[in-house]
């Protein structure tokens, strides 16, 4: 028989004075299951453990959390992937305000989702069909319109961990030059005089956490670069 | 936008910029001396001397120093503003670094054009 030895970030704020880990021993029957399986059977031992989850493939980006050190979607990360040592050690996304257990206060990441705008912005008149645009335009979302906002890059982020308030953060800057690079977007100038300042995109240190845990395989260093590269061309 | 008064530039944009041509200046300096120091084997004072009475070595290590301050200020600001929360303690920080950017400065300046 192979028990799997779990240990899970416990915090319920009306019953708890401080967070705690507690250990459960799960009965994988030797598969390889994905660690959000390996939740809902601890969840049949203690019902009151918390934690976010929805469609269970990767798509709506709920079940973000922290498993054996790295962030990752609970429900696409197999066992063989992140458990060394039969030792499984979940915990909520860093940095962000533990409401119970694994679930967070994302608040202050959508806030910087908010503030970027994301919503195509034109001020010419609509024609009578869509907006188009060529192929080549088009490709430039590749890689950009991707991201599901699970928050795994942000919180993996040291500069959004010290600043959420003032640092944009991979994920919110990921969808700035998303609409930056979108050819029917006019906003263009008024979006990089909002980012110009030392903490909004100036506060990446280039050091990839972001890209290193993203789930969709996405590159928010890279979009930061270009987001620069635009605000050097327009300001020099 | 996020509104900042201490950092250097008073954009990120031209501080960022300043860090990277600071960077390549000191890097150009620091391989030049480097170079100097392995092609002079028996350096003696008249040598040492020789070269910052020179008025091409004096302007280049003013340059040198020039973006030392502008690069540490950048940086260490950045420091405080990440590490430091509580805004009497950052500021306080922060006149320190900046008082003695100043001082050194000022002291480099007296020595290439002192001797």
């Amino acid at each position: 028989m192979s028990k799997l030895q779990v240990s899970l970030y416990r915090y319920n704020p009306e019953t708890d004075s401080a967070p705690y880990m507690q250990e459960f021993q799960v009965d994988t029957q030797g598969r390889d299951l994905m660690v959000l399986d390996v939740l809902h059977l601890a969840k049949e031992q203690d019902n009151g453990l918390a934690f976010r989850r929805s469609c269970r493939e990767g798509v709506c980006g709920s079940d973000g959390m922290n498993m054996n050190g790295k962030n990752g979607l609970a429900c696409i990360t197999p066992l063989s992937e992140v458990v060394k040592g039969n030792k499984l050690t979940l915990r909520p996304l860093p940095g962000l305000p533990v409401i119970r257990d694994l679930v967070v206060d994302m608040g202050l990441f959508y806030q910087q989702y908010e503030r970027i705008q994301p919503y195509l912005q034109n001020d010419e008149p609509a024609p009578a069909i869509e907006r188009l645009q060529s192929p080549e335009e088009r490709d430039k979302l590749d890689g950009l319109y991707e991201c599901i906002l699970c928050a795994c890059c942000s919180t993996a982020c040291p500069s959004f961990w010290w600043n959420p308030e003032k640092f944009v953060g991979p994920a919110g800057l990921l969808q700035s030059y998303r609409f930056l690079a979108d050819s029917r977007d006019t906003a263009t100038r008024e979006r990089l005089t909002d980012l110009e300042d030392p903490f909004s995109v100036f506060r990446c240190r280039g050091i990839m956490n972001c890209v290193a845990v993203c789930p969709k395989g996405l590159n928010p260093t890279r979009a930061i670069g270009k987001i620069r590269e635009m605000l050097l061309a327009d300001a020099t | 936008m996020v509104t900042n008064i201490t950092n250097l530039g008073r954009s990120g944009l031209s501080d960022w910029l300043l860090q990277r041509v600071s960077a390549v200046v000191l890097a150009l300096y620091t391989l030049f001396i480097v170079g100097f120091l392995l092609l002079s084997p028996g350096l003696d004072y008249a040598a040492w001397s020789g070269l910052f009475s020179a008025t091409w070595m004096r302007i280049f290590s003013l340059l040198a120093f020039i973006s030392l301050a502008a690069h540490a200020w950048v940086g260490l600001w950045t420091v405080t503003t990440d590490y430091l929360k509580s805004t009497g303690v950052r500021l306080a920080v922060q006149l320190i670094i900046i008082l003695a950017i100043f001082v050194f400065l000022v002291w480099g300046i007296t020595v290439l054009w002192g001797a």
